[in-house]
Order: C-alpha cells, then sequence, then structure tokens
C-alpha cells in the first residue's frame, strides 16, 4: 500500500514538473483545450444547431473523427503481437508507449461521442443495472460497453507494469500475459463493433455490406502504427529515449501489408458498386464524382485514395521504404489518407443523399472545428503525462531532469525504475 | 384446518415480501441515484429547483419502469411546468393501450394533390417547433411519368414550391413513420429510449432520449427528427391536450417521431392529418377488426409499402384507389 502512494506520488510529480520546454508545450496544449472548451460552450447553450449537422446528415466530424480513433487505439495491438506473441525484443520495450496511445485515443473518443450527444448528462442510462441498455441488438450499446472495457484493460496493463516497474520487482508473469493477450481480441473487437454500428443499417446502402468490418481493422492496423512511427521518433528526440530502428522498420513493414489488404478491400468495394450500379451506387458516386454540381467531398475521395496509393508504393519499394525522410512522409501520407477514408469518406457518403433523396452538403462548422481541436487536445495531454511517467520506467538510459543517466539496463522482462528521477 | 389456514397466511406474507423486495430493490436503485445526485448538485452548488437543471426529471427512471404513483407525481410535475410556460393549462395523457388494437394506416395516393395541409395539421397538433421548423410529414414531389415506373426516391423532390399544388405532370407521395412491425430506429436505441407499443405505436420517452440520432441514421423512411435547439411554439398555438409519448413540448436535444397521434387515437378519434386532408386521401383504423375501413382497403386495393425490401414491414399501406 506505501509503495502504492509512493508511486502515485512519483507519478504526479513526475507529469507536474518538468523544463521550460515541457511547460510551454503543456500551455500550447492548454490554448487548445481552451479553444474546445469555448466552442463546447457555445453549443452547449445554443444546442447542435450551432454544428452544421442536420436532419438528412445526423452525424458529422465528430462520429466521423470518432471511427477514424477507435482505429488510432488499434495501435497497442500492433505491438502487443509482435512483442508478446513473438517475444521480439525491440518491439517489447515500446509496447507500453503503445498502450498509452491506445489510451489517449479511446478518451478522445469517447469524447468525441459526449459532444456528439443532444443529453451527455443522461450518459447513465447506457449502462447496465442502473439505466436500460439495449443490449445486444443496438451496436452503440455494444460499442460503449467494449469500448470502456478496452480502457479499463489498458488502464489496468500500463499502471500495473509500470508500477512493478517502479518497486523494481518483476511483473507476475501469468497475470501480465494474460491481460497483454486479451488486449488482442478486445482490440478487435472495438473496431468489429464500431463497424458494426453502421454496417447493420439496412437503410444506409453505403454501409451495409460485410467488407466493412474487415475494412475498419486494416485501416486501423495502417493508422495506429503509423502515428507510432512519427510519434516513437519525436519521442525519442525530445526525450532522449533508446527506439530501436529495427522496431519502426518492422512495424512499418507489417504496415504495408495491412496497407495492402486495405487497398485491395477498397478496390473490390469500388468494382462491385461501379460495375452492378444499382440505385445504391449514388453514395459512392456522390464521394468520388459528385451529384449535378453536389461536388464537397470529391476533393477529399481523390486525395484520399492518391495519398494512400502513393505511401503503399512508397513504402514497398524497399530503397524508398528504407530512406528515412520518405518512410516518414509515407507514415504522414498514410495517417491523412486514413483519416480521409474513415473520418470523411465513410461517414458522409453514407448520409448523402439522404433515405429520401435529400441532398444535404454538410462540412463541419467553426464551432465543430473548435470542439474537434478541443478533444485532440486533451488526446495529446493525455499522452503527454502517461509518458512522462511511463519513459523513465520503461527505458533503460533516460536523461532525467539534470541532464544525467539515472540506471542502467536490466535483464529482460525485469524493468528497473529510474531512482534517481523521483 | 388451522394448519392450512396458517399455510395460507404464510404465502400471503411470502408473496408480499417478496412484492417488497422486487419494490425495494427497484426503488433502492433510484434512491442511490438520486441520493448521489442531489450530494453532487448540492456539491456544486446546485439549487434544489434549479428550473433549467430538474434533478427529479433528471433521476425519472425509464417510463415503462416508473410505479403507477411515481407516473402521478410525475405527471404533475410535467404539468406544472407546461402550464406555467405556456400560460394555459395543459393536460399530459398517459393512457395505455387498447385490447385487441393494431392501429394501421392507407394513403391513395391515387388522390393526394400534394397540398400539405396534413403537414400543417400535423404540426399544429403535435406542437412541432415552428422555429426551427419540424415536419413530421414530408412530401415528395414526382414526375408522373417516374412515379409509375418505380417510385425512386432520389427522384423526389421535397422541398417543391408552387404557387398551387397539384402541378401539372406531377404526383405526390406523403411519408411520415410507418410505424414498422419490424422497426430499425427500436433495434438501433442504445437507450431503449424507444420502443412499440402493444397497438403498433412506435414511441420514445423524451425523457430518457440521450440524442445519439442512431436512430436518425438506422430509419430507411427520414421519419425521425432531431430538436437541434430548443424548440419555439407560440403559446396561443400550443395545443394543451397532450400525451406523454406523444406531443407533449420536446425539450431540446433528443428525436421526435410521428405517433399516429396517440392522444387522439387511444381515446377512439382520427389523427389529425387523416382530418386535415381535403380529398380523402387517409384512411385510418384497427386491423384486428375485420370490419374496419382499412381491413376492407387491404383487401380490395391493390396496396404496397415502401422499401419492401428491407422488410421493416410497414403498418402504413399507400394504395390506388
Amino acid at each position: 500500500m506505501k509503495s502504492v502512494m509512493a508511486f502515485t506520488f512519483y507519478a504526479v510529480r513526475k507529469m507536474l514538473l518538468g523544463g521550460s520546454a515541457y511547460y510551454l508545450w503543456l500551455a500550447c496544449l492548454g490554448v487548445l483545450i481552451a479553444v474546445g472548451i469555448s466552442g463546447y460552450h457555445e453549443q452547449f447553450v445554443h444546442g447542435h444547431i450551432v454544428t452544421n449537422m442536420r436532419d438528412p446528415v445526423p452525424w458529422g466530424i465528430f462520429i466521423g473523427t470518432y471511427a477514424f480513433l477507435v482505429g488510432v487505439a488499434a495501435a497497442a495491438m500492433a505491438l502487443a503481437v509482435p512483442g508478446y506473441v513473438y517475444h521480439w525484443k525491440p518491439i517489447k520495450d515500446i509496447v507500453v508507449l503503445g498502450e498509452i496511445i491506445a489510451i489517449s485515443a479511446v478518451i478522445m473518443c469517447i469524447l468525441f461521442v459526449m459532444a456528439d450527444l443532444g443529453h451527455p448528462e443522461r450518459f447513465w442510462h447506457l449502462l447496465p443495472i442502473v439505466g436500460k441498455p439495449n443490449l445486444p441488438s443496438s451496436m452503440i450499446g455494444m460499442n460503449v460497453m467494449i469500448l470502456n472495457g478496452y480502457l479499463v484493460l489498458n488502464i489496468v496493463i500500463v499502471s500495473y507494469f509500470l508500477y512493478c516497474s517502479y518497486v523494481d520487482r518483476p511483473y507476475n508473469k501469468v497475470l501480465f500475459m494474460t491481460l497483454m493477450l486479451l488486449s488482442i481480441p478486445a482490440a478487435i473487437s472495438i473496431h468489429t463493433t464500431t463497424a458494426f454500428i453502421f454496417n447493420v443499417l439496412p437503410a444506409r446502402p453505403y454501409w451495409n455490406s460485410a467488407i466493412l468490418v474487415p475494412r475498419f481493422i486494416a485501416t486501423a492496423l495502417c493508422a495506429g502504427p503509423a502515428l507510432m512511427v512519427l510519434a516513437f521518433q519525436i519521442l525519442r528526440k525530445v526525450a532522449k529515449i533508446n527506439i530501436e530502428d529495427e522496431a519502426l522498420n518492422k512495424i512499418v513493414e507489417m504496415m504495408v501489408i495491412v496497407l495492402f489488404v486495405n487497398l485491395l478491400l477498397f478496390f473490390a468495394e469500388v468494382v462491385t458498386e461501379f460495375r452492378s450500379a444499382t440505385a445504391h451506387t449514388i453514395h459512392m458516386q456522390y464521394y468520388f464524382t459528385g451529384i449535378g454540381g453536389h461536388v464537397g467531398l470529391v476533393t477529399w475521395a481523390w486525395s484520399g485514395a492518391a495519398c494512400n496509393i502513393t505511401a503503399f508504393f512508397l513504402l514497398l519499394i524497399p530503397k524508398t521504404r528504407k530512406n528515412r525522410i520518405i518512410m516518414n512522409l509515407s507514415c504522414a501520407l498514410v495517417f491523412v489518407g486514413v483519416f480521409i477514408e474513415k473520418g470523411i469518406g465513410l461517414v458522409l457518403p453514407g448520409f448523402t443523399p439522404g433515405t429520401l433523396g435529400e441532398l444535404y452538403e454538410y462540412s463541419p462548422s467553426r464551432v465543430e472545428v473548435m470542439i474537434a481541436i478541443g478533444i485532440v487536445g486533451v488526446g495529446m495531454l493525455v499522452f503527454t503525462l502517461l509518458s512522462r511517467v511511463a519513459i523513465p520506467l520503461t527505458f533503460s538510459e533516460p536523461l532525467d531532469d539534470n541532464g544525467g543517466i539515472t540506471a542502467t539496463r536490466g535483464e529482460p522482462d525485469s524493468y528497473r525504475p529510474d531512482p534517481m528521477g523521483i | 384446518m388451522k394448519g392450512s389456514e396458517q399455510k395460507k397466511n404464510t404465502e400471503v406474507t411470502q408473496t408480499k415480501k417478496q412484492a417488497k423486495m422486487q419494490d425495494s430493490r427497484s426503488v433502492s436503485r433510484r434512491n442511490f441515484m438520486k441520493a448521489a445526485g442531489v450530494g453532487a448538485g448540492a456539491l456544486i452548488g446546485l439549487p434544489r429547483d434549479a428550473d433549467a437543471f430538474d434533478l427529479e426529471e433528471y433521476f425519472q427512471d425509464h417510463f415503462t419502469e416508473l410505479s403507477p404513483e411515481e407516473i402521478e407525481r410525475t405527471i404533475e410535475r410535467l404539468e406544472r411546468k407546461y402550464s406555467k410556460k405556456y400560460g394555459k393549462a395543459v393536460t399530459v395523457d398517459t393512457t395505455g393501450p387498447n385490447d385487441d388494437v393494431l392501429f394501421g394506416y392507407g394513403l391513395d395516393i391515387s388522390r393526394c394533390i400534394g397540398c400539405r395541409r396534413c403537414v400543417y395539421g400535423c404540426v399544429e397538433e403535435n406542437n412541432q417547433s415552428r422555429d426551427p421548423q419540424i415536419h413530421w410529414i414530408r412530401v415528395l414531389e414526382f414526375d408522373n411519368d417516374e412515379v409509375i415506373r418505380n417510385i425512386n426516391f432520389d427522384e423526389g423532390d421535397p422541398f417543391y414550391d408552387h404557387e398551387e399544388a397539384p402541378a401539372p405532370g406531377k404526383s405526390y407521395l406523403p411519408i411520415a413513420c410507418q410505424q414498422c412491425e419490424n422497426p430499425e430506429c427500436v433495434k438501433a436505441c442504445p437507450t431503449t429510449a424507444t420502443w412499440q407499443e402493444p397497438d403498433g405505436i412506435v414511441v420514445i420517452d423524451y425523457d430518457w432520449c440521450i440524442g445519439c440520432r442512431y436512430c436518425i441514421a438506422a430509419c430507411p423512411y427520414g421519419a425521425r427528427h432531431f430538436n437541434w435547439t430548443e424548440p419555439e411554439i407560440p403559446a396561443d398555438e400550443m395545443n394543451p391536450n397532450t400525451h406523454y409519448l406523444g406531443n407533449r413540448p420536446r425539450p431540446h436535444g433528443v428525436v421526435e417521431k410521428c405517433t399516429w397521434c396517440i392522444q387522439r387515437t387511444r381515446h377512439g378519434r382520427y389523427p389529425a392529418c387523416v382530418e386535415a386532408c381535403p380529398v380523402g386521401a387517409r384512411k385510418f383504423g384497427n386491423l384486428l377488426d375485420p370490419d374496419s375501413e382499412i381491413r376492407y382497403l387491404m383487401e380490395h386495393k391493390r396496396t404496397f409499402v415502401l422499401k419492401a425490401e428491407i422488410d421493416t414491414k410497414p403498418k402504413f399501406f399507400y394504395f390506388y384507389g
């Protein structure tokens, strides 16, 4: 109990104290969050009428970004498999960072849903026992359960791992491996149920296709790793930690394969839609070609596809893949491409035209953009704070705030804390 | 003799005990939420009787789980609130479904002239917001030859704006909630805030809806509408005869839809749209009554339902008279 208190104290201290660069960064995030709060205040006072969502397009960038971020939360899974199923050391080192990205992403997901709800204060109606959730029929109900379960699981894994590391005691292998392995099907479940939210609706032919589920998982395993590769290189620079190039290369190699699967599924969908050319093709037509002068998404559609295809070839060819600059550029392209494909190209064309043929072209309002910026700020803040705590405990040779190397590398699986970092 | 009496007594006590236990279980759940809420409210300094945030309303259970006393209290509270807001005596009805009644609706598309009197009759009866406008009924305008071949919704225009209707060469298709037997919206709702009553009407508990709009995404008929802001109804136009599950004033941030005028039809009256239609295109009745007009139409006219391929089984039948 005493050591738990000490660990908590250490964690809070780590989060609150830092150099001036750290405070400057926190201040920047504070500005983003303040923008979000002021946007949300406006929405709270006037209602969702300050967004550009309306009855024909009842969901906009909140739910689009939500679907995208559920995918980013796959980051953890993409590392847990090579790290803990295949016990590959360079990746094992960074699994905890992947879990922290997952935690931040899921927290952003929950905030996006809360921002979307007309009555967020009634959230307890969704909970079992106190509320009246419609399970298993409602896919949003299922998704809420599983997403929160995934969040709790990741928080438990990360805090248990860091705690053991702090008290310099090897973790309970059976318990830890069980949780870690459980997080893999849990990650697949969050994508599956998120895809189910859309594809089980017969009213919306654009989504009503079983291929949406594997597409969700494929896009997830592209966006998550792409973000990690970029974030880890930044962390490596800023926190001066040892993340091996080999680990990054391996992540990128895995990503290329999944990116190919994603492009294949996407291609299959496009051919099926346009070759059969039924009345249901109109949604994809709207996305790629526009309908009668309504061309709001056409530029997005083609640039999204271009991002993904370009990145695929750049990462496929070993010569360009091994060039660090091109690799980073490609990862950025994948991240942007998947955001367009999922955040914009998934939700909006499904609603355009509406079930009775209304063609309402949605683009986010100022308030929606402000709220989204704020939520992303919160996500980055969560990631910053948690990695502040995690990095000295996970990596053997961190430079502490005084600039000294404080610990030596331990044996694999017995992670040492950073005794002077307190 | 004495033994059996005693046994009987114990049985009675046992059932009473069980009833009490059940009662206390649901009560304790509510009380817990309520106590937690009042505590939290006190902590953040919310006044106990705040107008904007009513704690009793906040911790109110799902409508189907309220006890008769709780329903009575809720209705009293709502009537007081609405009467104060609109400056007239507003009643909130909770009449349940009648036995042996399953409502059905018929619409003669060869008669409809696209005048939209039903749309505005509905707005007045059901207290829809005037600003921004919410319409539960939507009338689509089609080219004549288009609609004869096939109803393609992408060809329909809900926003036609002529001086006079019908316009030459045009036909009209009014659409509202189809009161499906297999309702997609009910399956979608994550909180069970919308459900199908035994008389076939799909209703919403506006005090339970969290406003996620998943039902809007799920409805194939565009029948569900969201209150994007506080709905505005002029006090003198507000209809004071309301039903809890129907036309009582809605808060912002919840979904609403046609209930076939539950406040009227459960008392044996026609829905407002049926009365408003100047050409008698709209028919309404009990599908379980073999002598009803709706049954006659179904047996003698060529009827069809919208989007039959989705198999939502609408109880709203279109026919050519």
